[in-house]
């Protein structure tokens, strides 16, 4: 036997804003790295930053220079883009006191409330793959989840004809769930019954997804006239928004939240959380206290299929109001990296939505303003997964110590 | 004994099943095929092949749906009474008959090139290989590497990339090559030497790669195409005499340079694995790591030397998709054939050969779908195009022909 | 001049000193035991020896040089050979490849040479008395012929100084024999030998010299001669043990566990348990005997709903469980202590109170519908913690963090203090120290005499003797017989272990009598 090593014994609970910095401290610390090396990307491609390092010994300020720029403009838009033009608010405000006139301040606020809009199905999915996560299970499908959602919660929106809202609303949100959830349950029933490893499985049901869609948006689905789009959902099925337009922040928000909550609650407060943890952290000893894998693999894998498929549903509830092709901005792929970030928390999910809600909205306008492709984000957050799945990295570059990193995340290999 | 009961029901489900599959070829094919018509299968790839000329094979459709429908049935009931042993065999025959009735059923009336699509069965299987072999190298020494796909997708854009400046396309697959290595060397980095979980860091590999490519086609070869992005491709090599054999010849002897180069990797893995003293090792770190530890070797070396030789074949696979086949990239024009390698190598049982022949299934699939689409058969191409995904699925079931995966695999080795 | 020599090694990992300053010599030819108990750090010191542990001080000495010794390569090297409590070897290879790995000889510049391997295989089981088919598969082989495979490796390897850890763990009586006499021949042939142990007989057999561990630290080293069991048990747990488990005869009731024509296939469909019928009375322990491996796992599983049956019938109380749940046998009053503590028994990474109510967490008054009741839990858990004398500060420790033997008594006092009738107790003190195996022998002791039926599985032959009213003796996946353990030998029991049923059972003297435990 080899001796095993006995922790010093000390109270658990350490207090509580030590561990919230604890917990923060690593994921922050990521995002922080994640964004730099993004700016060197910037710098790197930047053309005038690129000629001016050509003759970097000639002219070393102007190098720095360019640099800095080609930084600034970026980030600064995309700052722009997330949150607003402070001048633009402050002035919108003004006018908003002086005359009552609330269209300026309401117009500046739309990077925010798009932030918002973009964190919506963030939260959705960064949930669904966090529920996965903490059942062992590796959710890689939530795109193709939310695919499904979509379609299935817009057929009901604009099919359903005359239904007052009350029930409208309702079936058109079931019916995203119901979606995602068989798109989810089938590999989590392939992976319970067969041993089939479900990220394999989930990428496979998304590209049956994408393909599914294809064929809808082009035939059965499809709005009369060329595009591949389905007709406008029925205003009784419509998620209400909170302002005029240009604002489109909606209920889809509000019931993120709540979804978060009911996760939270969910996995920490109920048997059937205790269940989907255990089978999580150890299978085998599930089994042995009676247990069941099967029903717990199944479960799960639909209800984080059905919380992608809200994702969709939201949006195209709250937002869109019609589905087209390619409707989904990569929510369910960005989504593992938010789990990731949030350590499968629900908080923490939340916050990390949040946070990938702004930059990516924010991206837009610093695709059109500074011409920086949208796709750094995927950059910056295959990053991010790896610094916050190897926390020694994070140790190492920021002479960290004893930061403790409870990995809630298992996965395992193939058919085991 | 008692356990008898459940060795009939053992012979009888699948009799059922192998009479169902008779019965549905009946009930889909047989009835559909007009009486008279005769199925033209193509014996020879083209006119300007140096293959000897053959005469095609004309089928009298319903008739030969009749025949093998009565052959299916005729198979299952020997099943339910007798029992066949072998169940290669038996799925064999099934997966034969169907087939081969589909194809009558799709080709009545009209002509369909066999040979041309075996010969691209054997193309599209190449990708699947490669990756499959990066699978089988990386697994059998226990590193799961899930980031195929992306290595690829990296790959395949340096390759186009390269060749297309420096005009050459060998540069481009020496490239393409040194890529997948770096990008698998970074990989074991993470998972060996910080021990993030390794599906982790390779999903993370794949949203990276996904990001970094089309960062690059956006900010680049979209708007100088023929700077970056138009290489050409490998011509293709007839070898003499040998691709003068009737459809072998235009099969396996007139192809290009990857296809070759995957061919004779295949069989040099499979010696390396079983005879020499490095496969001996590997397969001994990937089964009992402290084994091999206690003896002497160096697990962490031969883990890397193996994913990083892994990802170079990935290299290899990636360059296919531009230089070795279009000429150009696309974004995200791996579509998931890096993990239908790994369902290859699941299916092939971790041998090189085994992922190779198991390949050849899905680039059959692949190839099948294409020429479909050019029939114009009543089934929409976008089902078609499921095909090879919902094949996968099937494989990792394990339906047919289950296998134990390295028994190490995907575990980190802790070295005290 | 001694071949080894070891001098103040000093190992620490986090919140414990596995080797505090420990000295030792192995002269030429002799063979020296390393006794000590669980957790005495005899392990971690020969792991320092062979290169697998860096120690935080001290040195090695072989043949009076300095070695230096980092990792298994400079072991080797200093001809020092070990063969590991748990066996490194690759089930799916052949003996050949397994005693080729490392040191692989090709031919053709490029390709193994097996069959020079195996030739120079058959030549050191001829040496050595040490019967193997280099061409079979080490998964075919049973345990101690996978030992000899282990020792040829040593050998193949040309080593003088050998190493074995805990050989006899999984032998049978007969095969320890046959393990002694191999070594003896050793010793003859000029190869030195450190044998780690924790049995006291087994010390008195076999070795030249003894040097006792205790608590990190050696405590003397002594010769056989000199020594009597109960002296070695008080140095090697550092105060007087009683040997003997006190216990009054047991008083069976009616039948509580039936199973009749019982048999079961393994996850790889071998039939590993294959017809077999017994009962288990309530107050009465049936203890099942038997080299790991022949079954004994299997059997348990399917007792517990982990593993399907094939056919046969499982009653507990009259009622069938056979191939039904988990959950479903636990609610008929099965309680179930598994062999692997850490894979089945816990969840490590879960607090101590989520840990006492995984098997009742659903159940009132730890749930109330899906919700749970974490103020129930928690003082549930802080009850039962103090009642089973778990040592901890408190129940939101994580259970990883604590030592074997307080994981398995969080394990007891989950599984005893819910409202049973059968236990099932497999393995239930592996790996632990005398002060943990001395409470859980009594509190199993208790469970009987309150009218548990108690079905106690154990590859240590004296735990079973010690607490078994009957034992049955498991062997490729069939009990040779079921023995009433007042009548019965070790010897007798050694010969059932090996599969042979010798026709006239030698009775032991009837009556009254008490059975050392070997600690």
């Amino acid at each position: 036997m080899t001796e095993k090593p006995i922790q010093p014994k000390k109270e658990e609970k350490a207090p509580a804003s030590g561990q919230i910095r604890q917990a923060l401290l690593v994921p922050a610390l990521a995002v922080l790295t994640g964004l730099i090396i993004g700016a060197i990307i910037i710098i790197i491609t930047n053309e005038k930053a690129a000629t001016a390092y050509g003759n970097f010994f000639g002219d070393p300020l102007a190098a720095l220079f360019a640099s800095w720029e080609a930084v600034a403009t970026a980030y600064g838009s995309l700052l722009v883009g997330s949150f607003g033009d402070p001048g633009k608010i402050i002035n919108g405000l003004g006018i908003l006191f002086s005359t009552g006139d609330s269209s300026k301040f309401i117009r500046a606020l739309y990077p925010l409330s798009e932030s918002l809009v973009t964190a919506t199905p963030y939260i959705f999915a960064g949930l669904s793959v966090a529920l996965g996560f903490r059942a062992g299970l590796f959710n890689v499908g939530a795109e193709g989840q939310l695919f499904i959602g979509t379609l299935a919660s817009a057929f009901v929106g604009y099919s359903l004809v005359g239904l007052p809202w009350f029930i409208h609303l309702p079936l058109a949100i079931l019916a995203g769930a119901l979606g995602g959830a068989l798109w989810g349950a089938i590999p989590g029933y392939l992976k319970a019954k067969t041993g089939a490893h479900e990220v394999v499985n989930t990428i496979m049901m998304n590209w049956i997804a994408f393909r599914l869609s294809d064929w809808l948006l082009n035939g059965p689905m499809k709005a009369p006239g060329f595009r591949p789009i389905t007709p406008q959902i029925e205003t009784s099925a419509e998620l209400p928004r909170f302002f005029a337009d240009p604002l489109r922040i909606n209920w889809g928000f509000i019931l993120a939240l709540l979804a978060a909550y009911g996760v939270y609650w969910l996995l920490f407060k109920t048997t059937i959380g205790f269940e989907i943890r255990s089978v999580g952290l150890n299978p085998d000893a599930a089994r042995y206290s009676g247990m069941s894998i099967v029903r717990n693999t199944v479960l799960v894998m639909a209800l984080s299929g059905a919380l992608s498929g809200l994702a969709g549903t939201a949006h195209v509830l709250g937002v869109d109001r019609w589905v087209g092709q390619g409707f989904s901005a990569g929510y369910g792929f960005d989504a593992i990296a938010l789990a990731l970030l949030g350590n499968s928390h629900p908080l923490g999910v939340v916050l990390a939505a949040l946070l990938f809600g702004t930059l990516r909205s924010g991206a837009t306008r610093m695709q059109s303003m500074a011409g920086i492709p949208i796709d750094i984000i995927s950059i910056i957050q295959g990053l991010v997964i790896i610094f916050v799945a190897a926390p020694a990295i994070i140790r190492w570059l920021y002479r960290l110590r004893n930061i403790k990193s409870d990995t809630t995340v298992m996965v395992r290999g193939w058919g085991k | 004994m008692k356990t008898k009961t459940s060795f009939t029901r053992s012979r009888l489900i699948p009799g059922i099943v192998i009479i169902v599959t008779g019965l549905l070829i009946f009930l889909l094919f047989a009835i559909n095929t007009q009486p008279q018509v005769t199925s033209r299968f193509g014996m020879n790839i083209s006119a300007s092949s140096e293959a000897i000329q053959i005469p095609d094979l004309v089928v009298p459709a319903q008739t030969g749906i009749y025949v093998l429908a009565l052959v299916t049935v005729f198979f299952g009931a020997w099943q339910m009474a007798r029992g066949i042993r072998s169940t290669g065999a038996l799925i064999g025959i099934v997966a034969f008959s169907f087939v081969a009735s589909f194809l009558i059923w799709a080709t009545q009336g009209k002509s369909f090139n066999m040979v041309g699509m075996l010969s691209s069965s054997l193309v599209r299987a190449t990708p699947i290989a490669l990756a499959a072999l990066c699978g089988v190298i990386s697994e059998r020494a226990a590193v799961v590497n899930i980031g195929i796909e992306g290595t690829m997708l990296l790959s395949a854009q340096a390759a186009v990339i390269s060749a297309t400046v420096s005009h050459n396309l060998y540069v481009g697959l020496v490239v393409a090559i040194l890529t997948g290595g770096l990008v698998a060397a970074f990989h074991a980095f993470m998972v060996i030497r910080f021990k993030v979980n390794q599906i982790v860091s390779g999903v993370a590999i794949n949203i990276f790669a996904t990001g970094a490519t089309s960062f690059i086609s956006s900010r680049y070869l979209e708007k100088h195409t023929d700077l970056f992005n138009n290489s050409g491709t490998f011509p293709i090599i007839s070898i003499p005499l040998l691709s003068k054999i009737p459809i072998l010849g235009p099969v396996l002897f007139e192809n290009s340079l990857v296809v070759y180069l995957t061919m004779l990797l295949v069989v040099v893995l499979q010696v390396v694995l079983f005879y020499t003293p490095w496969g001996l090792r590997t397969r001994a770190v990937g089964e009992h790591p402290k084994a091999a530890d206690t003896l002497g070797i160096d697990v962490f070396f031969v883990r890397y030397v193996n994913v990083i030789i892994g990802g170079m074949i990935a290299g290899l696979g990636g360059a296919y998709f531009t230089i070795g086949s279009v000429g150009r990239f696309d974004e995200v024009m791996t579509a998931g054939k890096g993990f239908i390698g790994l369902a290859a190598m699941i299916f092939g049982k971790w041998n090189p050969v085994g992922a190779f022949t198991s390949s050849l299934i899905f680039g059959f699939t692949d190839s099948l779908q294409v020429k479909m689409q050019i029939l114009g058969t009543p089934i929409p191409s976008e089902f078609l195009l499921m095909a090879p995904y919902i094949v996968t699925m099937i494989v990792l079931t394990g339906i047919v022909g289950r296998a134990m995966p390295p028994a190490a695999d995907g575990e980190p080795y802790e070295k005290q | 001049m001694p071949v080894l020599e070891l001098k103040g090694i000093t190992k620490a990992f986090p919140g414990v000193l596995a080797n505090d300053h420990i000295s030792l010599t192995l002269e030429d030819g002799e063979i020296l035991a390393l006794l000590g108990e669980n957790g005495a750090g005899k392990t971690t010191l020969m792991n320092i020896l062979y290169g697998l542990y860096k120690p935080d001080e001290g040195e090695i000495l072989v043949r009076g040089k300095n070695a230096d010794i980092h990792e298994p390569n400079d072991a080797i090297r200093c001809g020092i050979g070990m063969v590991h409590q748990h066996f490194m070897l690759i089930p799916v290879m052949t003996v050949t490849e397994n005693v080729m790995l490392g040191i692989e000889p090709v031919k053709n510049g490029l390709f193994l040479d097996r069959e020079k391997v195996a030739r120079r295989i058959r030549e050191i089981s001829e040496q050595y008395g040490l019967e193997v088919d280099p061409n079979a598969y080490v998964k075919d082989l049973p345990v101690g012929t996978q030992q000899r495979v282990e020792i040829i490796k040593v050998l193949y390897r040309q080593a003088d100084i050998l190493i074995l850890d805990e050989p006899t763990a999984v032998l049978t009586p007969q095969e320890v024999e046959g393990l002694f006499k191999i070594l003896h021949t050793l010793v003859q042939k000029g190869k030195s030998i450190i044998f780690i142990t924790h049995k006291l007989k087994e010390v008195m057999a076999i070795a030249n010299r003894i040097t006792v561990l205790r608590g990190g630290r050696s405590v003397g080293t002594v010769l056989p001669a000199e020594m009597n069991p109960e002296k070695l048990a008080s140095l090697m747990v550092g105060r007087q043990v009683s040997l003997v488990v006190e216990k009054a005869e047991a008083k069976p009731q009616g039948m509580t566990l039936e199973v009749k024509d019982l048999f079961v296939r393994d996850d790889h469909g071998n039939l590993v348990v294959n017809n077999i019928t017994f009962e288990v009375h309530a107050g009465e322990v049936l203890g099942i005997a038997g080299v790991q491996g022949n079954g004994q796992t299997e059997l348990v599983y399917s007792l517990t709903g982990l593993l399907p049956s094939l056919s046969g019938t499982i009653h507990v109380a009259g009622k069938p469980i056979q191939n039904t749940s988990p959950r479903h046998i636990l609610e008929q009053g099965v309680a179930h202590v598994p062999e692997d503590r850490q894979k089945h028994g816990l969840v490590l990474t879960f607090p101590i109170h989520d840990n006492m109510v995984l098997c009742t967490y659903y159940l009132a008054p730890f749930a109330r519908g899906v919700v749970l009741q974490e103020q129930e839990i928690l003082a549930t858990s802080e009850k039962l913690a103090k009642q089973y004398d778990v040592r901890t500060p408190s129940v939101f420790v994580n259970a990883g963090t604590l030592s074997g033997g307080n994981q398995q008594k969080i394990i007891i006092a989950r599984e005893f203090s819910r409202p049973i009738k059968l236990l099932i107790a497999s393995q239930p003190t592996r790996g632990l120290d005398v002060g943990s195996i001395e409470y859980i022998h009594n509190r199993i002791i208790e469970k009987r005499d309150e009218g548990t039926a108690v079905l106690l599985i154990s590859s240590e032959l004296d735990e079973i003797l010690a607490l078994s009213d009957r034992i049955a003796v498991m062997y490729k996946g069939q009990f040779v017989d079921i023995v009433p353990a007042a009548s019965v030998t070790k010897e007798y029991l050694g010969l059932l272990m090996a599969g042979i049923k010798p026709e006239n059972a030698p009775a032991a003297p009837s009556g009254q009598r008490t059975i050392e435990v070997d600690l």
